[in-house]
């Protein structure tokens, strides 16, 4: 499954409701079926630390290694890949 | 409630100003100016436009604005924000400046407005647009978030070219930072509970590390950082607390970022007027904000080693016998 962010949140990603939602209704179902998500970062210029934890943090705090097999990141500017592997890290650390 | 907007009310000068408001009778609100020249910074509107809109519109009053400069309180939208008649008038061809007007932001869908809304009207160029684009996103979500205002966020921007700075300035009147931070973690005082907000993962939302799925308590760090690795200034006054970060020395490269507040170069004060809500103000230099993936990455360090520390305190220690 790909989740393209740019057509949900804009190209700049900060609404935490929209990241939400994405977490609720796609991500953690499809973790709950072992599927892979592919999120689609492509013209997304950046993304608040905010949005980025509402989107993925319960995933790893619930499901540990199994969201970081499942979880794909596609396309990511350097900055939202920054604070993706912020968010990653320090949930590692909780 | 009395307030003076003077000739210098800039973020260094923040405690004049605070010297100025006089939060008694907060069902009238008066605001005086300098007669000669006023020069205030958003943050300063910002404050104005927030009070303005607990009281009835009846009870705000503005002395006449004799100061020539006074034309930029009208640019701002500070007299349509105060339910009052201008006293100036703007050119339609007047070319646009590199502001944002008074704004009230009370959903997100605004807030994403907002967002997408100022950059091309701060005439900044991409590159530039990220930091500020993070520090309204993190800032404003706070205030529809955690204040539970009515009113919502009442924002401000100006953007001095010589200079390279955007100058920002949030505020609602809702619970204020330590009625939202004692929901989980105790502070028994407005200045003790504005250092827990600034503290790595610390949310008024819950006592758990790392927080909840919707909070992380990494907002307000994350901005304290970038202003301190700008070297800019950083307001936010709560309650009676103040604490204002200060300009620290240059140094080459990045600094090494603090985790604990108290240790970064700032002023405070717990003896403040009080203020029924919440106050950031920020000045942030875009050459700094130029490297904002490396920024990102110091910030990523410090907050990640916060959390590990933090946790660490928790460990059950062995017996020893």
């Amino acid at each position: 499954m790909t989740i393209t962010i740019r057509k949900a949140a804009g190209t700049f990603a900060e609404n935490k409701d929209v990241a939400r939602e994405i977490r609720i209704k796609k991500i953690m179902p499809a973790i709950a079926k072992d599927r892979e998500i592919i999120l689609d970062f492509t013209d997304v210029t950046g993304a608040t630390q905010s949005f980025i934890h509402a989107l993925i943090s319960d995933a790893i705090r619930q499901n540990r290694v199994k969201a970081f097999d499942l979880l794909l990141y596609k396309n990511c500017s350097p900055i939202v890949k920054e604070i993706i592997t912020t968010v990653t890290e320090y949930m590692q650390e909780s | 409630m009395k307030l003076f907007l003077s000739n210098a009310d800039y973020l260094r000068n923040f405690e004049a100003f605070l010297r100025s408001f006089d939060p008694a009778k907060p069902s009238e609100l008066s605001i005086a100016t300098h007669k000669k020249w006023i020069n205030v910074h958003p943050v300063v509107l910002s404050i104005v436009a927030a009070l303005a809109h607990t009281v009835h519109p009846s009870k705000v009053t503005i002395s006449d604005v004799t100061a020539t400069s006074g034309h930029y309180l009208a640019r701002m939208g500070l007299f349509e924000s105060l339910g009052k008649k201008s006293p100036f008038k703007i050119s339609e061809h007047e070319s646009a400046g590199r502001f944002i007007p008074l704004t009230q932001i009370r959903t997100q869908k605004e807030q994403t407005n907002f967002i997408t809304d100022m950059i091309p009207l701060l005439h900044m160029n991409p590159q530039q647009a990220d930091a500020i684009k993070y520090m309204v996103g993190e800032l404003v979500r706070n205030v529809l978030e955690h204040s539970r205002s009515k009113y919502g966020a009442f924002v401000a921007a100006q953007y001095y070219a010589k200079t390279n700075i955007v100058r920002l300035g949030i505020c609602d009147t809702g619970i204020g930072i330590r009625q939202s931070i004692n929901q989980s973690w105790p502070a028994k005082t407005h200045l003790k509970a504005i250092k827990l907000a600034l503290t790595p993962g610390i949310t008024g939302t819950t006592t758990r590390e790392g927080g909840t799925e919707a909070n992380a308590g990494a907002g307000l760090f994350f901005i304290k950082s970038m202003a301190m690795v700008a070297r800019d200034y950083l307001v936010i006054y709560s309650g009676s607390g103040l604490y204002k970060l200060t300009k620290r020395k240059r140094t080459k490269g990045l600094p090494h970022l603090r985790i604990n507040p108290n240790q970064d170069k700032h002023s405070e004060t717990d003896k403040a007027p009080i203020f029924p809500g919440t106050v950031v103000g920020i000045d942030i230099s875009l050459e700094k904000t130029n490297e904002f993936t490396a920024l990102l990455a110091v910030i990523r360090e410090a907050y990640t080693r916060a959390v590990k520390e933090r946790r660490k305190q928790h460990y059950q220690q062995p017996r020893f016998i």
